[in-house]
């Protein structure tokens, strides 16, 4: 089974909600981001995704932005983001989603692309800019792999086109909490538990709310209505701000896993 | 070269040309295309907006533009006549005004309020701030903070047609990072705002969108060479960036024997990284929500492309124009900075006319296959703009290069 799914299933089983997060792959450099990786795999995340680094990252923010320049500046790119995840995958077994813009995996090849990440140990595919009306053939490479495509769908995803983003998605779905980029706060509680909700009626997978979620309290007042949640600039920004980042990352993942669990208390 | 029929073929009903187009956005963007998918559409099947669209290209951009037999330039040469198609005629001394009317005529009739767009060179936004203060509406320009730098006198320009010009510093701050910045900012505010893309590029319906609106000049061009020299041209040449120019003289073109051949700038060479040549110079990838080719490294990040032209200076290439290489329909060809200059040079004595150094390519091209023609052979050339914007580029480029 794909350890996605495995997940989710044994979360489900403990009442409990996913906290998953998302940590540019290279940044600052190689090692630092393994060790930051390991950090996050044992310090409470459900699911590590690995941020691919893109010269042009047209649906992030300036934290996430700024990030896939120092990765780049630091050497990294598509290959070495795919050996960074066989690298970690020897130390957890802990989901691993690689989140990138299409261009790289096309350079890189989509048989080749679905070949080396199954051989890495990942476990999903979550690739911005691909709707499903151009994603048959990175699909059709996946489909002997097993690898989910997770996808993406907006505040402002109408229901016809809800079905078609679910039909062929796997593992969960990114539910997108506000308009505009990736980036920390800006988040309306009501307004999002109204979609979530809708949303969560509607599709057949695990919803997982992203964008904005940066603090305890967002992940406390998100997971009562949702499956879990995704912290992406938050964690990115601890990375920036340098000194202890793994300690600090590890404060941080505790008080989102604390919110989390208040939101859906573990039942006796 | 093929002889199959192109017009009216592509896109196709998702946006592709064969392998190329699409539309490669974030699922956030989708409903704001299918608006305007839709909305284009509606406006294209009706003649009111037909009608006003003409009405705007006759008495505010005073089309049809000439078409000018170069005859000192044809002599000068030795060879096949020379035809210009004179876009530096155009209000705002290029073919940019054409697109911006059609897509500001959508974004009224759509009951937008607010226009954006990314520039380069800062031509096309000089164009969207022209049409925004023409219909009353709020323009914003997304230019990179280098552009913004050296291209001051359009950035003056914007300012006083009422624009509001932003700088963006992220990536290599130019003219593509203008372009994710603008695409990350229309995501936010796309309800009350109409994005103006300035060429043949971008998510679908850009490209067969821009083309529409650019195929006035092929159309014209077209009807003014029977009358004029009794026949269609013998090649059709014309300057590519993101390629709106070229697609609008190709387009009408398409299905009747004329060789077309696009000018990519070739900067300071094709082997070297300093060019803009996408499909001369690149390979095929995704940006900007097309498939296309592209200037990238092996690892599909994007280059910073180069040329002495800011509007040629764009790492991707429309679809059509991928397209139409791969058919074989349309040839490509590099022209380095110099040549274009030193084509700019001849038109300026040769004919009394100052051309952008973007058209300079085109010439440039021209000149090299006029030579190789015999001289009962016509070449019509697109003159995509004027050139007083680059006099000084020229005057840099000419002093570093010791150039008289």
């Amino acid at each position: 089974m794909n350890r996605i799914d495995q997940t989710f299933r044994d979360l489900a089983a403990q009442n409990r909600k996913a906290l998953i997060a998302f940590l540019t792959a290279g940044d600052p450099d190689y090692a630092a981001s393994l060790d930051i990786l390991k950090t996050a795999a044992a310090s409470g995340a459900d699911v590590l995704e690995l941020g691919v680094p893109f010269s042009d990252p047209t649906a992030d923010g300036p934290t996430i932005q700024e990030a896939s320049q120092r990765a780049l500046r630091a050497g990294m790119s598509f290959s070495k983001s795919l050996q960074l995840a066989a690298d970690l995958r020897r130390s957890t077994e802990t989901p691993i989603v690689l989140f990138s813009y299409y261009n790289p995996i096309f350079k890189y090849g989509l048989e080749r692309t679905a070949r080396e990440a199954a051989e890495a140990g990942v476990d999903g595919f979550l690739v911005v800019d691909l709707p499903p009306e151009e994603a048959g053939p990175f699909a059709d490479a996946l489909a002997p792999t097993g690898i989910h495509i997770i996808r993406l769908a907006a505040p402002t995803t109408t229901d016809d086109r809800l079905r078609i983003l679910t039909d062929g998605a796997g593992g969960f779905l990114y539910l997108i909490s506000r308009m505009g980029v990736t980036g920390t706060g800006g988040l309306d509680y009501d307004e999002i538990r109204v979609r979530a909700e809708h949303v969560k009626a509607r599709c057949p997978l695990p919803v997982c709310l992203g964008f904005g979620v940066s603090t305890g309290e967002d992940t406390r007042a998100l997971g009562a209505f949702s499956d879990g949640v995704i912290v992406g600039s938050a964690l990115v920004k601890i990375v920036a701000q340098g000194g202890d980042v793994c300690s600090n990352l590890k404060a941080r993942l505790a008080e989102l896993r604390e919110g989390l669990d208040a939101a859906a208390p573990v039942q006796a | 070269m093929s002889r199959e029929n192109l017009t009216g073929r592509y896109p196709d009903a998702s946006g592709h040309f064969g392998i190329f187009g699409g539309r490669y956005v974030g699922e956030t963007l989708i409903p704001v295309l299918q608006e305007v998918e839709r909305a284009y559409a509606e406006a294209k099947a009706d003649p009111a907006f037909e009608a006003e669209f003409r009405n705007m290209l006759k008495h505010y951009a005073g089309r049809p533009t000439p078409l000018d037999f170069a005859e000192r330039l044809t002599a000068a040469v030795g060879g096949a006549r020379i035809w210009l198609k004179r876009e530096d005629c155009a209000h705002t001394g290029a073919h940019k005004v054409n697109n911006v009317i059609g897509q500001g005529l959508l974004a009224r009739r759509m009951g937008k309020k607010q226009v954006i767009a990314e520039t380069g060179a800062g031509q096309h936004g000089v164009a969207t701030a022209t049409i925004a203060a023409r219909f009353g509406m709020g323009c914003k320009v997304f230019m990179g903070a280098k552009d913004v730098e050296r291209q001051a006198p359009n950035v003056h320009r914007m300012r006083l047609l009422g624009a509001e010009v932003v700088p963006v510093e992220s990536g290599t701050a130019t003219l593509k990072d203008a372009m994710n910045e603008a695409m990350r900012y229309w995501v936010n505010v796309a309800r009350e705002t109409f994005y103006v893309i300035g060429t043949v590029s971008g998510p679908h319906p850009y490209p067969a969108m821009v083309r529409d609106f650019q195929r006035v000049i092929g159309d014209e061009a077209r009807a003014q060479c029977l009358e004029r020299i009794g026949k269609l041209p013998d090649e059709i040449v014309a300057c590519v960036g993101g390629g709106s120019n070229a697609m609008g003289i190709f387009y009408p073109f398409l299905d009747d024997p004329c060789e077309l051949l696009g000018a990519e700038a070739a900067g300071e060479g094709l082997d070297t990284p300093r060019h803009a040549a996408s499909i001369t110079g690149g390979s095929v990838g995704e940006l900007h929500g097309a498939m296309t080719y592209l200037l990238q490294n092996d690892e599909g990040q994007i280059h910073e492309a180069w040329s002495v032209s800011a509007g040629l200076d764009y790492p991707g290439v429309g679809p059509e124009h991928a397209l139409l290489h791969d058919l074989g329909r349309a040839r490509y060809c590099g022209v380095t900075d110099r040549e274009a200059v030193e084509a700019f040079d001849l038109l300026c004595r040769c004919e009394g006319i100052i051309p952008a150094l973007e058209s300079s390519h085109a010439i440039a091209a021209a000149i090299k296959e006029a030579k190789r023609r015999p001289p009962t052979d016509n070449i019509l050339v697109c003159v995509s703009g004027r050139g007083d914007k680059d006099l000084g580029n020229i005057a840099q480029y000419k002093a570093a290069h010791n150039l008289a």
